[in-house]
Formats: structure tokens, C-alpha cells, sequence
């Protein structure tokens, strides 16, 4: 099987004071199409540097990135968000205030298509629109019309994820995507996140911050500290490890 | 009643340079002077052309001249990092030297035989309403073309990258080349508003873009306190409402026999009274 994405010797180093700092050291991983893993790290171990090396925003200092076999380590962010789509940690990042709910969806079902002078045709696809936001849980379906500055956060981060999710692409990154919401929006996205990713066998790297959604969710955990990659572990290993356990891994 | 008539049709004819600065402060939260510097460059091209040339090529002329400013303005910003304000202020400051060698002099005359509002169309009407017919055409020409591009697939992106750059790029969207053009087709505009400004007045004068900044945003911001809808087009009729407004308050500050030099602080002022008491009335609520 051609694995999704390979990171060969990943290096991003940053100077700090004129001194040289690595935020990311000599990462090596492979993740296959389909699979479902688990990031966890503490602050400042290197995850959303790592993430934004991933989706484009990043140069990485040396290493290579390979998609589906491709190297892609010189493409621009916006090159690649046909291949790969992400979930930001605040609601507020991913969706335009002053739009709809139906044309922020309507933006997304075009995600890193040209945009030519032709009619955006809204109304011929609100069918479309609607259907899906009948999948979300919180009725966003009847609010399409409704400008969405006026949602809550968890309704604004639902819409997100599914304009992260609407196409389908090769990789989804989810960063800390439910840390911001209260407690039961966040279980409900988090229960709908998992669900999305099991029915579309979509390939998603998640990063979270709570080690019972690390050890619960995903088919693979990795642990990153001090931007060096210091735990990979399958399915089995995880469900034998206990939340003492892996917080001593962080620290 | 003819007072009147002429201010409402100033009016509708100032509300195309409010159009163009809609573009760039509130579609794509770009705060761009080069209006000041687009506005009269826009004049001067088009008293130029008219001396050699027809009244469409001319305000084509002035059209694309704006577009070219708007270009410089857009690659300081989004490719060389300058701040947004700080592109706009290099960009009309350089224009200042280029409408003089346009203008070869302070301003120049144009003749009644080559003016857009000389033109012998629709004798029956006095003066004034033939202004205010070809100006109201304008007008609506320009107000279907931005709504038309507006609620085109590549408007739609272009208020999502004003909204949010973050979001636009993340779906894909060339937000600095969206950006470029958006501030491009603006000082177009503005540009274009100042050819007919300068063909109704029947001079360009190099020094009639200072103080057009706060023309183009009364007539938004007070647009926005009318406002009559809130889709896309019911914004665009507020803002020409809005310069209509604007232009009938003036009247009246004007025929309550204030110095007519004092037209700018007015109008300074008539801007900071709308901007300010929305927010006065909402600290008072909310104290």
C-alpha cells in the first residue's frame, strides 16, 4: 500500500536570540491511507509548528514531505489545500463572519478550485447545502441564512469541521479542534468527528490536549516532546496503556 | 428645487468614488489612502484624453490608470510586506508628480465640446435633469457591475478574503492575488469617478483628490445607518444613498449661511457625528 503521507528526517529550526532552535528534530513517520492518529504533546512540544509544516504554512529547515508518494515539501499552503484540509483550535479561524452559514458551506464544497466571474449559484445548490448540514448536530440546517458571527462557538467549530470534511480531502488535520468549546459541545464534536472519520475511512491527524480522548479515539498515538517524536503506538499498545501512564510520557 | 436636484445629483455621481472605497475598507478591511492619489490621477487623464480623444476612451483611460495605481499600492502590500496604510501614502504621493506631468500644469480646462454632460442627449430636459439622468445611468451601470461581480464565484471569494485570509487560504483561495485585484478594480473606480467628476466640474485640478477619503467613507458609513437590507446589493444602494445624504446635509449646512471654505471641516465633522454616535448611544445603554 502507498502510504498517504512520509515525513523523511523533518527538520524546522528557528534562531532564537542568535542562538539556533530546533522546534522540530529529524521526524520520521508514515501514515497510511485510512488511519485515524492521535497527536499529543505538551505546550511548546512542537505540534502546531508540526501541523503548519504539514499544511504548508512552514518551510521545513531540511527533510522531506512526500504525499502519496509525491514530494510536496516545496508546495505553497494553498497548493495543498487540495490534498489537505484542517480544523483550527479557534472556532472563530476557519469559517468568514460576515458570510452565511450557506455561503461559507458554498465556499468550501469549491475548496481549491479556481474561482472564475461565473454566478456563485447558491440557490441551485442550497439542496445540496442543506443536505449537508442535516448531518451536524446542532440544526445548522435551519440557520443557513443566518450570518455566521451570530453562531456559537460550537456551532461555528460543527461548521468548520464540515467544511474541513465536505470534500473529502487526502489528509485531515484536526488541531486541538474541540479545546475552545464548553463540554458538551465539545463531546458532541467530538463524537460527530469520530463518526465522520469512520464512515468516510478518512486519513486524520488530530492533535488534542486530553489524554481520554487520546487514549478513546484514534488507531494510532503519537507523542511529541521537544519537537522529537518519542512515542508511536498502535491500536493494542494503546488500549493497554492507562492516563497515569501517558501523562508520565509527557513528562 | 433646482438646488436640490443638482445636490441629489452630485450626489449620485460622488457615490461611484464610495463605491470604489467600499471595495477596499469594508470588503476587504484594507485601509487604502491611494484614493486621495487615484482620484485626481483619474481627473487628469481623462481632461487629457478628451483633448485628443473620445469621451468612452477617455474615462477608459482614466479607469485603467486607476487600476495601474491600485496595482502599485497592491504588490507594496501583499508582496513586498509594507503596512497597508503606509502602501497607500507611498502611492499618492508619487501620483502627485505624475497627474502634475499628466496635467503639465496645477489644472487644466475641459472644453463643453468634449464633456460626457454637454453631450446634446435628451434635449427636452433642463440642465439639471439631464445631469441627474446621465449621472442616475452611471450609477446603476456601476452598481449591476459590482453586485453582478460580487455574487460571481470569484466576489464570493474575494469577501472571504477580506473577512478572513486565514479561512480564504485554507479553501484554496489565492488570497494576495484576490486581494491585488480587488484593490486594483477599487482605485479603478475611484479613478474612473474622478474622469467624471472632472468632465461635470469641466476642469482637473491636481489637488482635487484631498479630502475625498472622507467623501467616500461618509457616504458608507452613513449608507450603513440607512441601511435597507443586509445582502450585498441592499449595502451597495445604502452606500449611494448614503452619498446622497451626505451631499443634502452639506446643502443645508451650507444655506445656514456657514463660510463655504469651511467645506472640508464639515465634512470631517459630519463624518465623525455618524461614526461616533452609534457608539455613544451604545455606551449610554450599556453603562
Amino acid at each position: 500500500m502507498t502510504p498517504r503521507m512520509t515525513l523523511n528526517h523533518l527538520n524546522f529550526e528557528i534562531t532564537d536570540n542568535n542562538q539556533p532552535k530546533q522546534l522540530l528534530s529529524d521526524l520520521n513517520l508514515t501514515i497510511n491511507p485510512g488511519e485515524f492518529v492521535v497527536l499529543l504533546g505538551a505546550n511548546g512540544a512542537g505540534k502546531s509548528t508540526f501541523f503548519n509544516t504539514i499544511a504548508g504554512d512552514l518551510t521545513p529547515t531540511s527533510g522531506q514531505l512526500l504525499f502519496n508518494d509525491h514530494d510536496i515539501t516545496q508546495q505553497s499552503a494553498q497548493q495543498r489545500t487540495r490534498l489537505i484540509s484542517r480544523v483550527y483550535q479557534d472556532p472563530k479561524l476557519g469559517t468568514a463572519a460576515d458570510m452565511t452559514v450557506a455561503e461559507n458551506i458554498l465556499l468550501a464544497m469549491r475548496r481549491g478550485q479556481h474561482r472564475r466571474i461565473f454566478p456563485r449559484r447558491l440557490k441551485q445548490q442550497l439542496p445540496t447545502i442543506k443536505m449537508l448540514a442535516k448531518t451536524l448536530p446542532n440544526h445548522l440546517d435551519q440557520q443557513l441564512n443566518r450570518p455566521v458571527s451570530t453562531l456559537s462557538g460550537g456551532q461555528r467549530q460543527t461548521l468548520n469541521f464540515l467544511m474541513a470534511t465536505v470534500q473529502k480531502t487526502e489528509l485531515l488535520l484536526l488541531d486541538e479542534h474541540t479545546s475552545a468549546l464548553d463540554a458538551v459541545s465539545s463531546q458532541a464534536l467530538m463524537t460527530f468527528t469520530n463518526q465522520t472519520i469512520r464512515d468516510h475511512h478518512l486519513t486524520c491527524l488530530m492533535i488534542t490536549h486530553d489524554l481520554k480522548d487520546a487514549l478513546h479515539y484514534g488507531d494510532r498515538l503519537l507523542v511529541l516532546k521537544a519537537g522529537e517524536l518519542i512515542a508511536d503506538l498502535n491500536t493494542s499498545e494503546k488500549q493497554s496503556l492507562t492516563i497515569d501512564a501517558l501523562f508520565n510520557y509527557l513528562n | 428645487m433646482n438646488l436640490i436636484i443638482s445636490t441629489i445629483d452630485q450626489g449620485l455621481l460622488w457615490s461611484l468614488l464610495s463605491l470604489g472605497v467600499f471595495i477596499t475598507f469594508r470588503i476587504l478591511k484594507f485601509p487604502d489612502m491611494t484614493v486621495e492619489g487615484s482620484f485626481p490621477l483619474g481627473a487628469a487623464l481623462s481632461a487629457l484624453m478628451l483633448q485628443q480623444h473620445n469621451i468612452a476612451f477617455s474615462l477608459f483611460v482614466a479607469f485603467i490608470g486607476g487600476c495601474l495605481a491600485g496595482l502599485v499600492t497592491a504588490i507594496l502590500y501583499n508582496y513586498f510586506h509594507v503596512q497597508s496604510l503606509l502602501a497607500g501614502i507611498l502611492t499618492l504621493t508619487g501620483l502627485y508628480s505624475v497627474n502634475l506631468r499628466i496635467l503639465g500644469q496645477v489644472n487644466m480646462a475641459i472644453g463643453d465640446q468634449h464633456n460626457l454632460y454637454q453631450l446634446p442627449l435628451l434635449h427636452l430636459l433642463t440642465l439639471d435633469q439631464r445631469l441627474l439622468v446621465i449621472n442616475l445611468a452611471i450609477i446603476l451601470v456601476a452598481l449591476l457591475l459590482l453586485a453582478g461581480l460580487l455574487y460571481t464565484e470569484f466576489g464570493q471569494s474575494l469577501i472571504a478574503a477580506g473577512d478572513n485570509p486565514t479561512m480564504a487560504l485554507s479553501q484554496g483561495i489565492a488570497v494576495k492575488r484576490t486581494k491585488t485585484i480587488g484593490i486594483v478594480l477599487s482605485n479603478g473606480f475611484i479613478a474612473l469617478a474622478g474622469g467624471l467628476v472632472a468632465q461635470y466640474n469641466g476642469f482637473a485640478d491636481v489637488n482635487m483628490g484631498i479630502g475625498v477619503m472622507v467623501i467616500g467613507l461618509s457616504a458608507i458609513i452613513i449608507g450603513e445607518r440607512l441601511l435597507i437590507g443586509k445582502h450585498f446589493v441592499a449595502k451597495l444602494i445604502s452606500i449611494i444613498l448614503g452619498s446622497v445624504v451626505y451631499r443634502l446635509i452639506l446643502l443645508l449646512v451650507l444655506q445656514l449661511g456657514f463660510n463655504a471654505n469651511d467645506f472640508k471641516l464639515f465634512s470631517a465633522v459630519i463624518l465623525a457625528i455618524f461614526i461616533i454616535t452609534p457608539q455613544q448611544k451604545k455606551g449610554l445603554i450599556t453603562k
